[in-house]
């Protein structure tokens, strides 16, 4: 469907870019993750959804491999292209994709950049390191890439220091710097959440512009449904490190099957909403988690089994669920 | 609009002081008149100098609160929302203009006595921030309270304990510290901190911003909930447009320290007739709608203001006469009010983009052709 990248046809277009099985993550006696499942295949578009604590910003993380090996224990199996397993990765396998294949764009512009380096030093400094540019080569490269990403006077702004910048052109130079060496995979984690209304829209356009022009894929991590609606193919619903529901974001958004699916998007307010209803209390901590689905506890359709065995996340259609009581089929 | 002939009477400092319900029922509870707020900056011009510059954070503001209104104010960063909320509060002066509490000025009812502080309840956007770490919940709620007088040492625990009831915390709540809590019982306990008073207005600025949609859920029903019985003036500061239209009848859109537009939010947010009002409407994000092409650039700096309407840099509807001076504040349907030479009027609304997009919005929804097309 989408024409793959130049440097990578020949790598089976049959797999998908990124497959993810499995995935747990521990930190101490908590688990943060709880067999994450989830695929990506090239040029589409997923979003992770859910509430905080639901481990979304941890996945990203993961895919970054910048979860410390004495911080967490993790467990699973996530495929990157030919590259078989990204949780065994050892430092120097993720020095050669982390920034030149896979790269993120963080939450916090304003923390994520280098306040002691300007803009220009910063964008030339990957392009150094990552690619090999000469020092003029990098300097011409990162003045492209900046007026990429719709800066107005590039050529001065690459001396400026970060916080000189708005936040929403701060966010502009994250995305020049994570679009640098061209990446096959973007993490993009709440890119917008701290931005104003029509700041967050220009970035999220530009964001979806870049990877469509560069047949890549992309990860948003985002709280907001009908954002996530407007922006991607995929959506994986999670609550407290758990996959509730994932597929197509058209199908899941409008008719969803799991109960925490709908609960969330009926939180959801749009101009004009008359009534809101939540569910009751909040998600509990991870001493208090039932041992199966840990959305039981406020769901409105749990079963007594939902307490005691945890629902096997299954195929249905196009969608995965993994619910015991779900929604009646629309 | 306004007639200085119906404060001069109520000027009288003998009734002023007094309770807020008696004789001045019909007068608004706030009331900004041609509110001028400039702050003088200094800032680099050449080698070792500084030149001083006047900035005007906020420049002809009008705004009435009439009691038992709710009136959401929106606008962007930059806006000038905190600097009114901060004139409304009698924090800031106005460098010029009037604001007025009950018909007399902020300032002096505030320092005549303790009436206002307790009328006037805040729920501030950093709710955390806003309580003492060292104080317990029932005593960062019992302070208001004895502070006020409103009841003896005796019956504090009872009225703690109602209150908790009320913004929907368990009682075992009250022992513990801000630190031990969640985000939304944070705001929750600001909420009973202020209602702890019995105010009569509740300011509240970005008070559900930054929290997931379930809590956010539940902390709206509840302002609706608390708004209605307890008969609450309510002036909430948001920048999201579902907020707006969730909680608030009336809307004050601003744009670099000006209200852009005025009116009922309904009517406001179906056929917005100032062009930004416009642009953020299509900016918030719609279940399925593609993405329209947003508002170009930024918000220009207040120490740059650009000649004539302030909006013309980012306007896409601007025409030449726009630059030349600057638009004021005048009405355009019933209840309405806007700032813009050129209003688009109800043909122009949202739900049919005339802006130079191909979007489509969900209500007309695969026929982008059909302009004219109005929903409601």
């Amino acid at each position: 469907m989408t024409a793959p990248d130049a440097h990578q046809a020949a790598a089976g277009d049959a797999l998908p870019l990124l497959a993810v099985e499995g995935l747990t993550l521990e930190r101490g006696p908590s688990r943060i993750l709880d067999g994450v499942s989830l695929t990506l295949g090239r040029g589409e578009t997923l979003a992770l959804v859910g509430e905080s604590g639901a481990g979304k910003s941890t996945i990203a993380f993961a895919l970054m491999g910048l979860i410390g090996k004495g911080e967490a224990k993790i467990a699973g199996r996530m495929r990157f292209d030919e590259v078989e397993d990204l949780v065994s990765l050892n430092e120097r396998g993720w020095g050669r994709l982390r920034g030149r294949r896979i790269a993120m764009v963080f939450q916090d512009a304003g923390a994520a950049l280098d306040p002691c380096y300007t803009v220009g030093g910063q964008l030339v400094s990957v392009l150094r390191r990552q690619l090999g540019l000469s020092r003029a080569k990098a300097r011409e490269r990162a003045l492209e890439l900046l007026e990429g990403v719709g800066i107005n006077d590039a050529e001065a702004r690459l001396s400026a220091y970060p916080h000189e910048l708005s936040g929403g052109m701060q966010q502009r130079v994250m995305v020049a710097i994570a679009l640098a060496c061209n990446p096959e995979l973007l993490l993009a984690d709440e890119p917008t959440s701290a931005l104003d209304v029509t700041i967050q829209a220009q970035i999220i356009r530009l964001i979806l512009t870049e990877i469509r022009a560069r047949g890549a894929s992309c990860v948003f991590v985002l709280h907001d449904l009908a954002l996530a609606s407007q922006s991607c193919d995929k959506i994986v619903v999670l609550y407290a490190g758990q996959v509730m529901e994932a597929g197509p974001s058209r199908g899941i958004l409008e008719h969803p099957r799991h109960p925490y699916t709908r609960l969330l998007k009926s939180c959801v307010l749009e101009i004009g909403t008359e009534t809101l209803d939540p569910p009751e209390g909040g998600v509990p901590s991870y001493g208090d988690m039932p041992a199966g689905c840990r959305f039981a506890t406020r769901c409105p359709n749990a079963l007594p089994r939902c307490f005691a065995e945890r629902p096997v996340l299954a195929a249905e259609g196009e969608r995965l669920i993994a619910c015991f009581n779900p929604e009646p089929r629309q | 609009m306004t007639k200085p002939g119906t404060a001069a009477p109520a000027a009288s400092p003998a009734q002023g002081t007094n309770a807020p319900g008696t004789g001045a029922s019909d007068r608004p509870v706030f009331e900004l008149l041609d509110v001028e707020k400039r702050f003088t900056v200094s800032r680099p011009a050449g080698f070792l100098k500084r030149e001083k510059r006047s900035l005007a954070a906020l420049d002809g503001v009008r705004l009435t609160v009439r009691r038992g209104a709710s009136i959401a104010l929106v606008g962007e960063s930059g806006s000038g929302k905190s600097t009114l909320l901060r004139v409304l509060l009698g924090l800031a002066e106005p460098s010029d203009g009037k604001a007025l509490y009950l018909g007399q000025p902020v300032k002096e009812v505030r320092a005549k006595s303790r009436d206002f502080a307790r009328s006037v309840a805040m729920i501030y956007q950093d709710a955390r921030a806003s309580l003492d770490p060292r104080m317990t919940v029932s005593a960062l709620i019992a302070e208001p309270l004895l502070h006020f007088g409103l009841c003896g040492r005796e019956a504090v625990g009872e009225r703690v304990a109602a209150l908790l009831t009320r913004v929907g915390l368990p009682a075992e709540i009250a022992g513990r510290y801000p630190a031990a809590l969640s985000g939304g019982q944070v705001r929750r306990v600001a909420i009973a901190r202020a209602l702890a008073a019995e105010p009569t207005v509740l300011i509240a600025d970005e008070a559900v911003s930054g929290l997931d949609v379930s809590t956010q859920a539940q902390l709206l029903n509840l302002l609706r909930g608390l708004k209605r019985e307890m008969g609450l003036t309510l002036l909430f500061i948001t920048h999201d447009l579902g907020v707006a239209s969730y909680l608030c009848e009336e809307i004050a859109i601003m744009y670099l320290g000006r209200i852009v537009e005025t009116g009922p939010t309904d009517a406001v947010l179906s056929a917005p007739a100032h062009p930004y009002s416009l642009a953020l409407r299509r900016a918030a994000p719609e279940f399925f709608a593609p993405i329209t092409d947003p508002l170009e650039g930024e918000i220009p700096s207040p120490l740059d203001l650009p000649p004539g309407c302030r909006f013309a840099t980012r306007c896409p509807f601007v025409e030449d006469d726009c630059r030349s001076a600057e638009p004021i504040l005048a009405p355009v349907a019933r209840g309405r009010t806007v700032a813009c030479r050129h209003p688009l009027n109800a043909e122009d609304s949202p739900v049919s983009p005339q802006m130079p997009a191909p979007a489509v919005t969900h209500a007309v929804g695969s026929r982008p052709g059909e302009g004219a097309e109005v929903s409601a």
